[in-house]
């Protein structure tokens, strides 16, 4: 614009003349709307950053590792559900309080038992989880609880649970000696198949065994029945025992991580699915959780006049061959008196096992021990024998030796005569013992190998050396001799044998067919013959006219 | 007050005596065509709408004001960015961005940081603030200083946008997705949106009112009036 002002009369006058456009009807400027919109948005914004917003929780660690305020997050089922807000050390300094808000949808998850771990990377039973973690920092885990009571502040676990609510399947209680080598997460088994993990384990209050709870998941878990054995099948099974060498894995993986396996023994009842939360006994192997677990237990006592070694606890009982019984305790008796000691071994049998085979044996009962006492009578004994010559292992054999001496049977306890004897743990009835047939062979042994030992091999030895020194001797004389007649007789042996056979052939040809030699020999024959015919003839006439002899032959006579 | 526009005559009469509006007068924005104007008027050569001064603009201005205040609350408490490093995903806002890089040592990256996201639109808010006060009520400088105030403004308007620049540069380069990764959050959209308006809000303000105000108030100024 200029700086002189002129008056609107200089204008030239045609100047165009706008067109004018009637007012708007609107009072308030249009441009209101966009910080309205603008306040709107605000608004909602802020309305939904406070909706959000879910309850705080405070939940307590051992340590603040992995955990950072206004980063680490809380997830469920890998979602986000919320996110730490605070870090700080507990007012004892002994744990660590995480305060952390949960979003909106998380708002029903704030229960009385809910659980929160950590979750970083973890090896544990052969699987390792979390590695995730590695890159992206630890996160909070949470396992929704399923009551209705809400809560705001929890201890949080420091080993995160195996299994979260709502999976379907069979939480069951097992009772062990020892761990073993079990951990959390170790696999459970059915016929080979993983079906379940070891959830938790704890020692007993009165450390005398611990107690291991698994999970077996859905559908397997309706194999576990009332009458299922449970067993650990970590590592290997190795044993050699009277039975022989026997050697078990169940799979490579237990090799390594452990793991129990539960079935059904054989031959039994099909029985209904147990309930959650039922409670076994975990045992060592497969073999003694089949066994079957006897009620009825006798007690024996038998007393050992020789060497039990190679008896060991837990050795077999057989009678006639079929093993009912363990031994459970050897010991030994020393009488100073009369400066002799003897073995007593207590054995355990159950005769259900043997009711097993049987139709005709009797039912259980106190009268047991009458039976016992008859079976005595009639020659019943106990043996060590030899299970594996390998080895030398021992086994208890009870038989009847019908030529056995007999013994008055007696109780290691006073009783009253007559009354029958309840057979019991700390009463056990003694059954005679005759030695063991590896005894007899043993002591045959010794006494062959006396006479063995009599022999005076030195003397012999001797003699036979004398003998042979002579028979040296003999052999070059036999020598000598044998020389001689090479050298001397021989050659007149020849000779000797040049004139024989001279002689033979002047012989054969003497006698040959027409030697002269046999033509005269023939015609002497002829003669011969005809004298002895003549002679004949005399006697003959003589023998009819015995008188010629005196008289002489009449002439009528002469033929 | 408004400068609305009545009839001609009253309405030229309201402007200051040297002043092409006093004459009924003004340029056409899109042809330049010298037109007599008086209520809302088209331009007879181009068609375009014409007017004396820029209507509504006290309004105007004082409503994108409001608006960028508004958007201003989101802009800081949302986060305006995500930074995704080996898995760790961190959230800034622009506070703490600007908190994290002083700390980590890149303080001039801060400043810088700090000058173009806070001080530079607060600046322009306050400045617009300023001049509409001294429009409406009474003025808080002489109109030269708040002429020079006005042009201050409109040439930082370009600059407004850099941090959103700076967001969408690093969310389009940054894109190593395993390593790190950037991506722009709502806290960006919302400080653009603060951005967007303060220039429309620097736009709306017509500076001739401030001479305008001045005659008003009777106070004419030696120098004249442009």
């Amino acid at each position: 614009m200029s700086d002189t002002p002129e008056p609107a009369e200089d204008l030239p006058g045609d100047l165009p003349a706008a067109q004018a456009v009637p007012a708007k009807r609107w009072q308030l400027p249009l441009v209101w709307l966009v910080p309205a919109v603008a306040i709107l948005i605000g608004g909602w914004l802020a309305i939904q950053a406070f909706t959000r917003q879910g309850p705080t929780v405070t939940i307590t660690f051992q340590t603040g590792e992995g955990i950072e305020a206004n980063k680490t997050r809380i997830k469920y089922r890998d979602v986000d559900v919320g996110e730490v807000k605070k870090v700080e050390i507990s007012e004892d300094s002994k744990s660590v309080i995480v305060t952390a808000t949960l979003s909106a949808q998380a708002r029903e998850f704030a229960v009385e038992d809910t659980r929160f771990w950590v979750v970083k990377p973890r090896i544990a039973a052969g699987s390792v989880s979390g590695l995730g973690t590695l890159l992206s920092g630890a996160y909070i885990g949470i396992d929704v609880g399923k009551s209705g009571d809400s809560r705001s502040d929890f201890v949080g676990l420091e080993v995160p649970p195996i299994l979260t609510e709502g999976q379907p399947g069979k939480r069951l209680v097992l009772h062990a000696e020892t761990l073993g080598s079990l951990d959390y997460g170790s696999p459970v088994y059915f016929r080979k198949l993983p079906v379940g993990q070891v959830v938790a384990y704890d020692l007993d209050k009165d450390g005398r065994g611990t107690t291991v709870t698994i999970f077996v998941r859905a559908p397997y878990d309706k194999f576990v029945t009332t009458n299922s054995r449970f067993w650990s099948t970590s590592g290997l099974d190795f044993t050699v025992d009277a039975n022989g060498l026997r050697f078990n894995t169940e799979s490579l993986a237990t090799l390594v991580l452990g793991g129990l396996a539960f079935g059904s023994p054989e031959g039994q009842a099909e029985a209904p699915s147990a309930p959650s939360g039922t409670e076994y006994q975990l045992y060592d192997n497969e073999r003694v959780a089949m066994r079957d677990h006897d009620t009825t237990v006798e007690y024996y006592r038998l007393v050992f006049h020789q060497s039990v070694h190679g008896l060991t606890v837990g050795a077999p009982v057989e009678f006639r061959g079929l093993q009912f019984g363990e031994v459970s305790a050897i010991g030994i008796h020393y009488d100073a008196t009369t400066h002799r000691a003897d073995v007593p071994v207590d054995i355990k049998v159950f005769p259900e096992r043997l009711r097993k085979f049987s139709r005709t044996l009797p039912a259980p009962g106190t009268a047991s021990a009458e039976i016992v006492r008859g079976m005595i009578a009639a020659g019943l004994r106990a043996q060590l024998r030899a299970a594996n010559l390998l080895t030398g292992q021992l086994y208890v054999a009870l038989d009847f030796f019908p030529d056995a001496v007999k013994v008055k049977t007696t109780t290691s306890a006073k009783s009253k005569a007559g009354s029958p004897q309840i057979v019991s743990a700390e009463n056990p009835l003694e059954i005679p013992t005759v030695d063991g047939s590896l005894n007899e062979l043993e002591s045959s042994l010794t006494s062959i190998a006396r006479k063995i030992d009599k022999i005076p091999f030195d003397e012999i030895g001797k003699d036979l050396q004398t003998a042979l020194r002579s028979l040296d001797k003999t052999v070059k004389n036999a020598d000598v001799l044998l020389r001689q007649l090479n050298e001397e007789v021989a050659p007149e042996l020849r000779l000797t044998i040049e004139e024989a056979h001279q002689t033979v052939s002047r012989a054969e040809r003497l006698l040959q067919q027409d030697s002269p030699l046999q033509t005269e020999m023939r015609d002497t024959l002829r003669e011969v013959g005809r004298s002895a015919q003549s002679l004949r003839t005399l006697t003959d006439y003589l023998d009819r006219h015995p008188e010629a002899l005196i008289r002489g032959r009449t002439p009528e006579d002469k033929p | 007050m408004s400068a609305s526009i009545g009839k001609s005559e009253d309405v030229a009469a309201q402007f200051p005596p040297h002043s092409a509006a006093h004459l009924g007068l003004t340029g056409c924005h899109a042809c330049g065509q010298i037109v007599a104007v008086g209520e809302h008027h088209h331009c007879p050569q181009c068609g375009s709408a014409v007017h004396l001064r820029k209507p509504e603009s006290l309004s105007r201005c004082w409503a994108f004001l409001l608006t960028s205040v508004v958007l201003y609350i989101p802009a800081n408490l949302l986060p305006i960015m995500q930074t995704t490093s080996l898995g760790d995903t961190q959230s800034n806002t622009i506070m703490s961005g600007i908190i994290l890089l002083w700390t980590t040592g890149s303080a001039d990256l801060a400043l810088i940081v700090f000058i173009a996201s806070m001080v530079v639109p607060l600046g322009k808010l306050l400045a617009l603030v300023v001049l509409l006060y001294s429009v409406q009520r009474r003025p808080l400088g002489s109109p030269r200083q708040l002429a020079r105030l006005y042009r201050l403004v409109e040439l930082v308007g370009k600059w407004s946008m850099l941090d959103v620049y700076v967001v969408t540069l690093l969310a389009t380069v940054v894109r190593f997705d395993a390593f790190m990764s950037v991506h722009a959050s709502s806290g960006a959209l919302a400080f653009g949106g603060v951005v967007v308006m303060t220039m429309l809000a620097a736009q709306a303000f017509d500076p001739r009112l401030i001479w305008d105000a001045l005659e008003e108030r009777g106070q004419k100024q030696p120098e004249g009036a442009g």
